[in-house]
């Protein structure tokens, strides 16, 4: 292991910052404190994006690190915290099943993600490969979060946080995607966060809170 | 090239001039002549594509050919229907007091949004793009159901974007998958999405990879495709959207991410020797056929009714184009076409029934053929020709589907023949008391527009008895290409 160049360690440590970040958000009961949480992932993925491009000269990724340093660690935390302070909504986040247990589960994520990636990592000519099971892993783990959050902010951030593990898998695996799909991608995400910052004001005028509970009415085969 | 910019270019004009004046008493007229222009511009590209042969064009990015041409002409048609359809529709909900006017500019900037979409996925050669596409149909189509803003409304839209976005997000890791194995064939400049470079060394990408992508594919579309078990969101927004989305999330929507499977599909194939792709695609299928089949009879509404009914008629087509071959691709871009034309003409009659009773509960419609001859003849035929009478074109590739699976996969018959048989049952018992039964409606403000349904069924009709020769060596070029 002491043969890796620097920027390889760097680009590790950062994913484990990831991965620890995307422990840290399932484990964070505040929805302010995940907003900073899931910007600080922004921070770790654009940092490490950097170093994958200096390191491999592969000058694109400088975009899409610049890209990703705007979108995720600016942009969209400030338009979570307007909107929190909109809704005027400061409330704790109460998890579905008790933060033990979510921890175990995704200890046990973790570890079939690593599984799991193990086959391609073995095919990738990248230095990063290594990384591609700690972007499976924080992929689950936010997918983890959507399913045990009943509150509408947490359950967007855990997407957001999906997408972020993605990209990471994206570029650890490839060295990122095409220009084109990442402005792409990009502008998808951003739409669809101002999108459902006009849903969560509907939502709350309709049901007078954010809670997901009231949105179980329509059920199957009725 | 000119038709090309003109079909992704006509919607995309419209979606602004109607976000500016979306409001006005002229704005369905736009939409409207909107979806004609496209409508004409896509016809042109077909004639252009059959005559020609395929197109690849503005650095590759955009491809057309046999297959995604179909598709293109059929969402175009479908889209200038509705636009007709949506019309004294919206008009009738505006004087009810559903919609204002500000709903109704974001309603027809995010119709002709919608449109532009579904086509960009259609054309593009980059697989990249054409996720990126979906991803922007789910968005608009939120938009879209949540259009009412009725605490129903917002729960349907709320549960379509969740689910959609997690599934699409699968497909996300899917196409990076594909990128990852490509990439190291083609290099890794822009090369390695496009899927006619891929297309081309197909053979040669890793099949473990390549089967994890897939599967990942399968998921992230199969969701928007409304495959059991992730069609959770499809009955819910179907119904509560209005009708006019209904008819194109139905007829158009989940063709086009049937579509990005089978593209994916085509390039596993290759790779894999083994029937991977083709077993999984089965199974879905299968399932999904049997599953909406069954819950077909618990219906209360409607519009819930006609959505379950998707989810098994899009079973049936993944099966078709999961068991392969020529014949059964056939058969699954016909039943492609006849489904979407049905399906979007019993919407249009349901949409409009719906508002004479004032209801979509099906109990509260009642002998529609005696208050609305026009209506209720439209409903009854409609549900005739999508339960697989014969003569609609719906028997035709049924009956195609069934004799391919008779002979390929003998063990998949007896499923298939069962859910038909429970879904002819049960729509039928529900929908033949709406046409005849004791009437209970209201008068229509507006004169509805019936002659998209019967366009539509005449078309469903005609390619029962007949399919033209030209379409007959279109749809086997269509096949072939599939594989």
């Amino acid at each position: 292991m002491n043969a890796l160049p620097i920027y390889a360690q760097l680009i590790n440590l950062f994913a484990a910052f990831l991965l620890l970040l995307a422990f840290a958000m399932l484990a964070q009961r505040r929805v302010l404190s995940l907003i900073d949480l899931f910007a600080a992932q922004g921070l770790a993925l654009a940092a490490s994006t950097a170093v994958v491009a200096y390191g491999t000269g592969q000058t694109h990724l400088y975009w899409s690190a610049g890209l990703t340093f705007a979108l995720k660690v600016f942009l969209l935390p400030w338009i979570l915290y307007r909107l929190i302070r909109k809704l005027d909504v400061k409330w704790d986040v109460e998890g579905l099943i008790n933060v033990p247990t979510t921890m175990l589960i995704g200890i046990v994520l973790v570890v079939f993600a690593f599984n799991l990636a193990v086959p391609i990592s073995e095919l990738a000519s990248t230095v990063t490969r290594a990384t591609l099971g700690i972007a499976m892993a924080c992929v689950m783990l936010s997918f983890l979060m959507m399913i045990t959050r009943r509150k509408a902010i947490p359950q967007v951030i855990g997407f957001l946080s999906m997408e972020n593990g993605l990209f990471f898998a994206a570029t650890s695996a490839t060295y990122g995607m095409p220009m084109v799909v990442e402005l792409g991608i990009a502008l998808d995400v951003l739409v669809g966060v101002l999108i459902l910052g006009v849903f969560f004001f509907q939502i709350r005028e309709q049901f007078d809170s954010l809670d997901l509970r009231h949105l179980e009415k329509l059920k199957e085969g009725e | 090239m000119l038709e090309l910019i003109a079909v992704l270019g006509f919607p995309l004009a419209g979606a602004a001039v109607l976000a500016l004046v979306g409001h006005r008493d002229e704005a369905p007229a736009v939409n409207v002549a909107a979806s004609l222009a496209t409508f004409v511009a896509a016809a042109a590209l077909t004639v252009r594509v059959v005559v020609d042969g395929p197109i690849l064009t503005l650095g590759k990015v955009f491809f057309v050919d046999s297959f995604n041409v179909f598709l293109v002409a059929l969402t175009a048609f479908v889209g200038f229907t509705t636009s007709i359809f949506s019309r004294p529709y919206m008009r009738i909900e505006k004087e009810r007091g559903h919609v204002d006017a500000a709903r109704l500019r974001l309603y027809h900037a995010m119709y002709q949004m919608f449109n532009f979409t579904m086509l960009l996925a259609l054309l593009t050669n980059n697989l990249g793009i054409l996720w990126v596409a979906l991803e922007a149909a789910t968005l608009t189509t939120v938009l879209l159901v949540s259009l009412y803003r009725t605490p129903a409304s917002l729960e349907a839209a709320w549960k379509y974007f969740i689910l959609c976005g997690v599934g699409i997000a699968q497909a996300l890791f899917g196409t990076i998958l594909l990128f990852f194995a490509a990439e190291k064939l083609l290099g890794a400049g822009g090369g390695a999405l496009l899927w006619t470079e891929l297309d081309a060394v197909k053979s040669q990408l890793e099949p473990n990879v390549l089967a994890i992508a897939f599967v990942f594919l399968l998921v992230g579309y199969g969701t928007k495709v409304g495959l059991v078990p992730l069609h959770n969101w499809l009955p819910d927004a179907h119904a509560e959207g209005p009708t006019p989305v209904s008819a194109v999330l139905s007829g158009l929507l989940l063709n086009v991410a049937l579509y990005a499977v089978i593209r994916c599909k085509v390039l596993v194939d290759g790779a894999i020797p083994t029937a991977f792709a083709k077993n999984l695609m089965m199974g879905f299928g299968l399932v999904s056929v049997v599953v909406a089949a069954f819950l077909l009879s618990r219906q209360k509404d409607i519009k819930r009714l006609f959505a379950y009914s998707s989810i098994e008629h899009m079973g049936i087509i993944t099966f078709a184009f999961g068991m392969g071959g020529p014949v059964a691709n056939f058969a699954g871009l016909l039943h492609m076409t006849v489904h979407s034309l049905t399906k979007s003409a019993i919407f249009f009659a349901v949409g409009h029934a719906t508002q004479k009773c004032g209801t979509q509960l099906m109990d509260g419609i009642r002998g529609m053929i005696t208050q609305s001859p026009l209506i209720g003849w439209g409903l009854m035929i409609g549900t005739l020709a999508i339960l697989g009478m014969p003569p609609f074109g719906v028997f035709a590739s049924e009956f195609l589907i069934l004799t391919t699976a008779m002979r390929a996969e003998p063990w998949a018959t007896p499923f298939l023949l069962v859910a038909l048989g429970v879904a002819f049952a049960s729509v039928f018992s529900k929908v033949q008391p709406m046409a005849f039964g004791e009437p209970s409606a209201a008068r229509l403000p507006h004169r509805p527009a019936m002659i998209p349904v019967f366009v539509h069924l005449a078309i469903v009709l005609m390619l029962g008895l007949w399919i033209p020769p030209a379409l007959v060596v279109w749809y086997r070029q269509a096949a072939q290409l599939i594989g």
